[in-house]
């Protein structure tokens, strides 16, 4: 049984159909990248994961439990955490305040001490620079901060949406290297990329996803070898 | 160079520094002429120094309101003052019951604190509503709809209040414990001031740590900040609204009753002035600035205070007290043109203008 299913959920933008009855799954323990080109609708379909966004048709469930009742804070409460696009994390709160924003769905202040320490072993930098205030990190530095923030949740589906966006290639091997370790330790992953070799790499299986709709889906090693990925998301003949 | 200079200044521009450069320039003109004729000793300075510190504390808690619901929702919440006026006005009947049954007189503090609950729990309730039945529902429409709501509910509680309480002043019981005046050597201060000024500066520090420290204050910073990612991170970003406005509606409660003891009457009209110099301070200070609001409006009230026997004295005005609403009103424009962000308001100009 599926920890995450999107079963044919259709959701709009006022009156643009975004998703067109996309479905997909992720099992426990995986990671599962969605590659398409821009405006595919791949950041949409994690919105409407995370309730930003309701779906008009179709279902979000979560463990078999229906999330369309809930508010996007239920949401991540019930275990779904998202890291956005962009990194967005809260410039002028401290790198600390940052992370305690993160666990601000739990309460126990000895766990939070210990998830914040368990993120700091993951990335070191930001335990340098944890009463500095966000917005001074470096583009990097907040890629780390928005990801070890959204581990401050203990997600039980942590959703990453373009990790590598707007990153020098030496920073992208890392976020690379840190979904690696984190996969190793059992988190389970719903991978949005624009950068399709590098997801292809890490994840296990991937869906194409065209004009709202997922148009193929298979292994990661599959849609390596295929031969239209190859062509439009890979950039090799 | 110079003329590139000159050339680079627009019209409205070279008005607006001139204008700028005159105000000061009697400021400066007035103040030493004011100086220099010494018709006013150290003792009188010193009075209007503390009634300045008390009436712009008085400001600085009001401000605070407006500047947190800026913060949170960039909307300016014009029924504020009716805020403020609602609290004081509601508990002045429950001191005057107070006051009748000889309870005011054997149990001052208490009665005091019963006024003070009654006052913050009807502010802050009003605070509430409106955020629910007026605010809310527009909270996607375009940011001139929630403006002209707010002008409107504030016209509505106006004309509530003098509906249920009539339109005349209605006097607050005396409290003799406050009335009087200490002396310090040479030196007057009146008690009322001294309470106002250290009742203020203590509700000031509280909030300041709540919004500093606590997993609360640190969310509503957070929700301020980006909504949408405040609740991608569990935060209910509805509840945290709902907390800023009980925040602004407790300190403009506590606000409106050391106004009335200060000044000793109520009116349905009272939230009108005290509001409109709040949300000045509120500018003054850099709007959305917490810190900003408190300083804003300290300064405000010294300014006005100070302003109009020390600039406008010298230079031979009749009464320039009666011109203190042109002064206040005037640092405004002053602080417009030379720092539109406000004092503290640097950091607001790159994320939201």
């Amino acid at each position: 049984m599926a920890l995450l299913e999107v079963e044919a959920v259709h959701a709009y933008y006022g009156n643009i159909h975004a998703l067109k009855g996309v479905s997909l799954t992720v099992d426990e323990g995986e990671i599962v990248t969605l590659i398409g080109a821009n405006g595919a609708g791949k950041s949409t379909t994690l919105k409407t994961i995370s309730g930003l966004l309701r779906p008009r048709q179709g279902h979000v469930r979560l463990a078999n439990e229906d999330l369309s009742a809930y508010k996007p804070h239920q949401i991540v409460a019930k275990g779904i955490v998202q890291v956005p696009e962009g990194r967005r994390v809260f410039g002028r709160l401290t790198v600390m305040e940052n992370l305690e924003m993160g666990a601000f769905t739990r309460t126990d202040g000895k766990e939070i001490r210990q998830a914040a320490e368990s993120v700091f072993a993951l990335f070191p930098r930001l335990k340098e620079r944890q009463h500095q205030v966000a917005g001074t990190l470096s583009g990097g530095e907040q890629q780390m901060l928005a990801i070890g923030r959204a581990l401050m949740a203990r997600p039980r589906v942590l959703l990453l949406d373009e990790p590598s966006m707007g990153l020098a290639p030496a920073l992208v091997d890392s976020i690379f290297d840190t979904i690696k370790q984190l996969h190793a330790t059992g988190t389970t992953i719903l991978l949005v990329e624009q950068n399709a070799r590098m997801a292809l790499q890490v994840a296990d299986r991937g869906y194409v996803l065209q004009t709202g709709e997922v148009i193929l889906s298979a292994t990661a090693e599959n849609l390596r070898s295929n031969e239209m990925v190859r062509k439009a998301y890979l950039g090799l003949t | 160079m110079l003329r590139r200079v000159l050339e680079s200044l627009s019209l409205t521009d070279s008005f607006m520094w001139l204008t700028g450069g005159a105000i000061v320039a009697v400021i400066v003109v007035g103040s030493a002429a004011t100086l220099s004729m010494g018709r006013y000793s150290g003792r009188h300075w010193f009075d209007f120094i503390i009634f300045g510190l008390a009436q712009g504390s008085i400001y600085a808690l009001i401000a605070l309101g407006y500047t947190m619901v800026y913060g949170i929702l960039r909307m300016i919440n014009f029924a504020h003052s009716e805020i403020f006026m609602s609290g004081p006005y509601t508990a002045c009947y429950v001191a005057m019951a107070l006051s009748r049954s000889g309870f005011l007189e054997s149990q001052p503090i208490l009665s005091l604190a019963v006024i003070f609950i009654v006052a913050m729990a009807v502010s802050t309730v009003i605070a509430v509503l409106l955020e629910r039945i007026a605010y809310r529902p527009l909270r996607t429409a375009p940011r001139l709809v929630p403006l002209i709501t707010a002008i409107g509910a504030s016209f509505f509680l106006q004309y509530t209040f003098r509906g249920l309480y009539g339109s005349g002043f209605q006097a607050y019981p005396d409290i003799r414990m406050l009335q009087g005046a200490w002396l310090l050597g040479p030196l007057r201060i009146l008690k009322i001031q001294v309470v106002v000024i250290l009742a203020a500066a203590l509700m000031m520090a509280g909030l300041y740590l709540f919004i500093q420290r606590t997993r609360i204050g640190k969310a509503i910073r957070a929700v301020s900040e980006d909504k949408e990612i405040a609740a991608l991170m569990g935060i209910d970003v509805d509840g945290m609204i709902v907390r800023t406005f009980v925040i602004g509606g407790m300190s403009a409660g506590a606000a409106g009753v050391l106004y009335a003891l200060m000044y000793r009457q109520v009116h349905f009209f009272m939230g009108f002035i005290p509001g409109i110099k709040a949300f000045t301070a509120a500018v003054l200070g850099g709007i959305g600035n917490i810190p900003g609001a408190m300083l804003g409006g300290v300064f405000l009230g010294l300014f006005e205070s100070l302003g109009p026997n020390l600039f406008l004295d010298g230079l031979g005005v009749p009464s320039p007290n009666q011109l203190k609403d042109a002064i206040a009103f005037i640092m405004l424009v002053m602080v417009l043109i030379f720092r539109p962000t406000g004092i503290l308001g640097e950091r607001l100009a790159e994320k939201k203008a």
